[in-house]
């Protein structure tokens, strides 16, 4: 019995612990590729073919690189922050409704990580990386390094909000906080991101999940070009590899997540007749929000500071409080109408209020902006 | 009415089409594969890589002539240092952020390019380990002596001795300036002939207004002496006429 189920949580963690890492691997040359491409280089081609060798080299110069901790930093909590960064992010993966076709929902293990409150579990573990970032700011025992572990809690507390926000729509809609019910209430076409309330609050989730995972345009904490990489300012060698890790691990996270909630979580063609093509479908839904993530990347330049706060709560907040009133009235009322015209207009008219919400806000909050005029300038 | 996003949407067409193009347009795809030199290729010191265009290793005409690098010094057509333009005056040194020009002033004067016998920097070094390439030595020279070079090929296995640049490796031709910076340089030796010629017409002028001064005064000596009876005025008057062509004489100077 005590095999089993040591077997049982090797069969359910190790794939986990191989498939994201690699994955990562993959993300940071597909990353420096496309960004490559987008501004018409060539990027990485050297290490092996097309350069997919430059992880493995990256690595091994990491691993083999000095372990430098300033004077007068604390040492321990400077060691403890890279840890602390990549231990949540790896934790939330198992909430995630990866459906191995090894595993037939019958382990404990599984059972374990079947939380009735999963959701919940979710944003209360990712809420740690916030912390993780603060110890390395602080223990840094450098200006830089604190300035972004300051940008990092104003920035992740505030996205917090409307993240968690447009998740509820989902909880509300299937009433269930627990991963598997809600991919199960997506199956077929399903999905939520298909439905007006739940386009938008995908769009909210997305873009809170952006600055929440500190991606560019909203990577304020590590701005190499004002603040010197913030908290990664003084960290090198294994423990930045850890720090790089937990940051692209906890994007894969808040994808899946994402993926979970609005996408369909392992929805898709041709699930019904092969079931392991569940986890396929998946992984490529969070490879495809990884791609939007670097597309953007490469697309926009990082928010101001003060641009990137009334956005969170001038916009994103009102925004997505709005939205969990709409979607509720717009679910009560297609529960007497399933499939009539009348479930149409609900979703017309829910869409048009959305729409007309948000324009109104930006109008708002570009109003109150001057518009700068220059002496020497244009 | 703009749709909302419709920017971040329209930004993302752009890379999108960059991302795309680079795989099928040449054209976009300006990056060139650098071939690497085996450290005992290098030459021992920046200077001795080829200086002149047609013996450089990697010919910096294929540069894009945007691109600067470090500062090298200008010469006239003909022997180096004998039209070298540097009168080591000496600004650029003092002007110089992070102090990477060391000059030292000949003793002699030496005539160039049919000017006024001049100074000439008898050494002339930049530490190109040291220099920023902030271009404020080109901004300062008023003599249009230094500008700046776009060879980047500089690697060396001495980082100390082997990044001077010394005086003979910084001197090159106008030809090869303009062959570089084609716009930049024929606006530089347009301003120059300009100059050149603005100069020439003030002193032709000045010669002018000299002699108009000079004859104006021997009509007035002629006038004088006409009038044998006023001949003791003639001292006085001579104080109020003499300085009068003095300082169109000093404008004719330089």
């Amino acid at each position: 019995m005590k095999w089993e189920l040591i077997k049982d949580i090797l069969l359910t963690t190790v794939p986990l612990m191989v498939i994201f890492p690699t994955m990562f691997a993959l993300t940071t040359w597909v990353e420096r590729k496309a960004l490559a491409r987008i501004q018409n280089r060539i990027g990485p081609n050297k290490v092996g073919l097309f350069g997919l060798g430059q992880p493995a080299a990256d690595g091994i110069k990491m691993l083999f690189k000095e372990n430098i901790v300033p004077t007068g930093a604390d040492r321990l909590f400077h060691l403890l922050a890279p840890i602390l960064a990549l231990i949540p992010a790896m934790l939330v993966l198992c909430f995630l409704p990866l459906n191995f076709p090894w595993l037939t929902g019958e382990q404990d293990s599984v059972k374990a990580f079947m939380l009735d409150s999963a959701v919940i579990f979710f944003f209360a573990i990712t809420g740690l990386n916030t912390l993780a970032v603060f110890m390395a700011g602080w223990a840094s025992r450098n200006k830089y390094s604190l300035l972004g572990g300051m940008r990092a809690i104003a920035q992740m507390v505030s996205y917090e909000i409307p993240l968690l926000l447009s998740a509820v729509i989902v909880v509300m809609v299937v009433g269930s906080l627990n991963a598997a019910d809600i991919a199960k209430a997506q199956e077929g076409w399903n999905w939520f991101i298909f439905k007006p309330c739940g386009l938008a609050a995908f769009v909210i989730f997305f873009i809170a999940a952006l600055a929440e995972t500190n991606r560019s345009p909203f990577d304020l904490p590590e701005a190499e070009s004002e603040i010197i990489a913030g908290y990664f300012t003084e960290y090198s060698g294994f423990k930045f590899a850890l720090f790089f890790l937990g940051e692209y691990i906890a994007m894969f996270a808040i994808s899946g997540l994402a993926v979970t909630l609005f996408l369909g979580a392992g929805a898709g063609p041709g699930v019904e007749a092969l079931p392991w093509l569940k986890v396929i479908w998946f992984l490529s839904k969070v490879c495809m929000l990884i791609g939007i993530m670097i597309w953007l990347r490469g697309t926009l330049p990082r928010l101001r500071v003060d641009q990137l706060m009334s956005f969170a709560w001038k916009f994103l907040l009102p925004l997505s409080i709005l939205n969990i009133f709409v979607a509720g009235f717009a679910w009560h009322a297609n529960k007497a109408n399933e499939g009539t015209a009348v479930s149409v207009i609900v979703w017309v008219a829910a869409l048009v209020i959305l729409y007309v919400a948000a324009k109104g806000l930006d109008r708002i909050n570009r109003a109150r902006v001057k518009t700068r005029t220059y002496q020497f300038g244009e | 009415m703009s749709i909302l996003g419709g920017g971040i949407l329209k930004g993302m067409a752009v890379t999108l089409k960059n991302f795309v193009g680079s795989y099928f347009d040449k054209e976009r795809l300006t990056t060139k594969e650098y071939a690497w030199k085996a450290e005992d290729m290098l030459p021992e010191r920046a200077g001795d890589y080829p200086k002149e265009e047609g013996e450089q290793l990697r010919d910096t005409t294929t540069v894009t002539h945007y691109s600067r690098n470090f500062p090298m010094l200008l010469h006239d057509k003909g022997e180096p240092m004998d039209n070298v333009r540097c009168v080591a005056c000496q600004i650029c040194e003092r002007e110089c952020p992070p102090q990477c020009i060391y000059i030292e002033k000949s003793k002699d004067k030496k005539e160039r390019g049919g000017n006024k016998a001049q100074f000439y920097p008898a050494t002339f070094d930049i530490d190109v380990s040291v220099c920023m390439s902030c271009q404020i030595c080109v901004e300062v020279c008023p003599f249009d002596a230094i500008v700046m070079n776009s060879q980047f090929e500089l690697s060396t296995p001495d980082r100390f001795g082997g990044l001077l640049l010394r005086r003979d490796d910084l001197l090159k031709s106008n030809d090869y300036y303009h062959k570089i910076h084609p716009e930049e340089a024929a606006a530089r030796d347009k301003r120059i002939t300009d100059e050149k010629a603005a100069k020439e017409a003030k002193k032709k002028a000045a010669e002018a207004a000299k002699k108009k001064a000079a004859e104006a005064k021997a009509k007035a000596e002629a006038e004088a002496t006409a009038k044998p009876g006023e001949s003791a005025d003639t001292p006085a008057t001579e104080p109020h006429t003499k300085p009068t062509p003095k300082p169109k004489k000093e404008d004719g100077i330089e």
